[in-house]
């Protein structure tokens, strides 16, 4: 572990960084909370999985299928090592952050929610933290609750404590606003939600590629996160779930390999983790998101942190002395790598277009979290969001290519 | 990309036509773009002949589809019903002059939908 990042050395390990989106308009890419890119050393994981190991896994006796589960359930080892989960049996492979929350709201929801029951969302959830939950209290006549947002773009706590008086079942929040920033006090929230017998769920989808996270003290009892934004393959994911509840919880999908034993009027279900994986996975994308896993190891997350501490408190202030420019989210230091702004008389959609004929790709939008940008009166926002390699010179091409937009729209 | 925001884009998102509401109006429709939130509401009174007589434009958005939508209340003057149904993105295009990626044509077709959404009479305006 080092303390630093050496970025001259990392940033040769990520390909598409080396692009020019124009001749001679280098790709300055500040869009990694939509999805991260990928280091070389993920791309031929997975490229040496299809050369030389491709098998079905599971049941398989011949060496492929033999090498493949072994890549298989070794990545799953090293994404539980990297979360301090207790057991790989906690880590059970989804498509992605979506489908991960989804699971919980099906198959714990469907068991354990009852008419009336409340569950607990907050104001600055992606859509897949909101809408499988009200999917669920529409069908169980559950009540959805709502922490709101202060001005600051934090969760008004003061809220939440007279929130947990209606007794919730589950409180459903995000470690990181993907818009905001904002590191919400996930310990503090889920010792007040367990006092009332309350269970958390933790959208870890900007948390876990940003920050250190360990499960046994972060206080959450479920935690999605997508491989995609850490460095890893899209089509992957992870739930990570108490092993009690996840043991309790009826299966998700039925098919193959989520089964022990089946008849042809009833089956019984696999042991943890694969009673949630019914069908073939997405086997190479496991591959892929086990050395994503060991590229971030390696590079420490503890200076994947410290890095974009570092470059979030130098983009605010580059950004803030743009006239017009307004960012959203707390200060500095209470957030990650985001800026989410606007720019006086020009539209999002008008600023990421002009900033990408300059080779710098922000997204533009609602950035599927519509009622946050309602709560702040905005229909969208620019948006630019930082990673292990990016760099200052890039967010000053970045103030350079605003102030050129705004030289356009003056 | 480079000549997407042309002199003539960004003068009538700048200096918006017909821009505001017509109250009362024979027409009126409003619709938005769910993947910016961009909203437009177009409104239009015919004269005796059922052709448009005034046409007015309000909402927010970027400048591709705040530009499309000032030429269009433009264009559309004097024509029949029958005449706006037959307008097309070939024609939007040729307005503004520019080639467009799939997700700004989306920007730039909005004004269209909501005009032809109208002249279908659709009349919900708070759909
Ligand atoms: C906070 C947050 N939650 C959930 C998601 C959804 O992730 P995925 O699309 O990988 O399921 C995202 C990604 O956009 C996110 O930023």
């Amino acid at each position: 572990m080092t303390d630093s990042l050496d970025l001259s050395n990392l940033r040769a390990d990520f390909p598409v960084l080396a692009r020019e989106i124009k001749p001679g308009v280098p790709l300055v890419y500040l869009d990694s909370t939509a999805t991260s890119q990928k280091p070389a050393a993920v791309i031929e994981a997975m490229n040496n999985y299809y050369r030389l190991s491709n098998a079905n896994i599971h049941r398989g006796v011949h060496t492929l299928a033999e090498e493949a589960t072994a890549l298989y359930e070794g990545a799953r080892e090293r994404i539980a090592k990297f979360i301090n989960a207790k057991s790989a049996q906690e880590i059970v492979y989804t498509r992605n952050t979506t489908e991960s929350i989804n699971l919980v709201a099906y198959s714990w929801g469907r068991a354990n929610i009852k008419a009336g029951d409340v569950i607990v969302i907050t104001e600055m959830e992606h859509h897949s933290n909101i809408v499988p939950w009200q999917m669920l209290a529409a069908e169980k006549n559950a009540r959805l609750v709502v922490i709101p947002v202060t001005d600051d773009g934090e969760l008004n706590l003061s809220r939440f404590e007279s929130i947990l008086e209606m007794g919730p079942k589950i409180v459903c929040l995000t470690h990181m606003s993907n818009v905001l920033g904002t590191i919400n006090p996930v310990a503090q929230i889920a010792e007040k939600a367990h006092a009332v017998r309350a269970l958390v769920l933790v959208d870890g989808a900007q948390s876990v590629p940003h920050l250190p996270v360990d499960t046994q003290s972060l206080g959450a009892d479920f935690l999605a996160f997508s491989a995609h934004k850490m460095c890893g393959p899209t089509g992957i994911g992870v739930l990570w779930g108490r092993k009690e509840l996840l043991e309790a919880m009826p299966p998700f999908l039925g098919g193959g390999d989520m089964i022990r034993r089946v008849t042809l009027t009833e089956f019984r279900v696999n042991d943890l983790p694969h009673k949630f994986e019914a069908g073939t996975p997405a086997i190479a994308e496991a591959v892929g998101f086990g050395a994503a896993i060991d590229y971030l190891v390696s590079a420490g997350m503890g200076a994947v942190s410290g890095h974009e501490r570092e470059i979030i408190a130098y983009a605010l202030d580059r950004l803030e002395e743009v006239p017009g420019v307004k960012v959203y989210g707390p200060r500095a230091e209470r957030k990650g790598g985001v800026a989410a702004f606007t720019l006086d008389g020009v539209h999002p959609h008008d600023i990421a277009q002009i900033l990408d004929t300059r080779g710098i790709a922000v997204r533009a939008g609602h950035h599927c979290a519509m009622p946050l940008h309602e709560r702040f009166g905005l229909p969208a926002t620019a948006r630019a969001s930082f990673y292990l390699y990016n760099t200052q010179a890039e967010v000053d091409r970045l103030v350079d290519g605003l102030y050129e937009v705004k030289k356009l729209f003056a | 990309m480079d000549d997407m925001y042309r002199e003539v884009i960004l003068d009538h998102y700048k200096h918006p036509r017909n821009y505001g509401k017509l109250e009362p109006a024979d027409i009126s429709y409003e619709d938005d773009n769910p993947l910016c939130g961009d909203r437009i509401r177009i409104d239009i009174r015919l004269d005796e002949n059922d052709r448009v007589k005034e046409a007015a434009f309000s909402g927010k958005g970027c400048a591709i589809s705040q530009a499309s939508a000032s030429m269009l209340t433009e264009e559309i003057l004097g024509k029949s019903l029958d005449e706006i149904k037959q307008i097309g993105k070939e024609q939007i295009l040729e307005l503004l002059g520019i080639e467009l990626g799939p997700t700004r044509l989306k920007c730039a077709l909005l004004s269209l939908k909501v005009l032809k959404a109208g002249a279908y009479g659709i009349t919900d305006a708070d759909n």
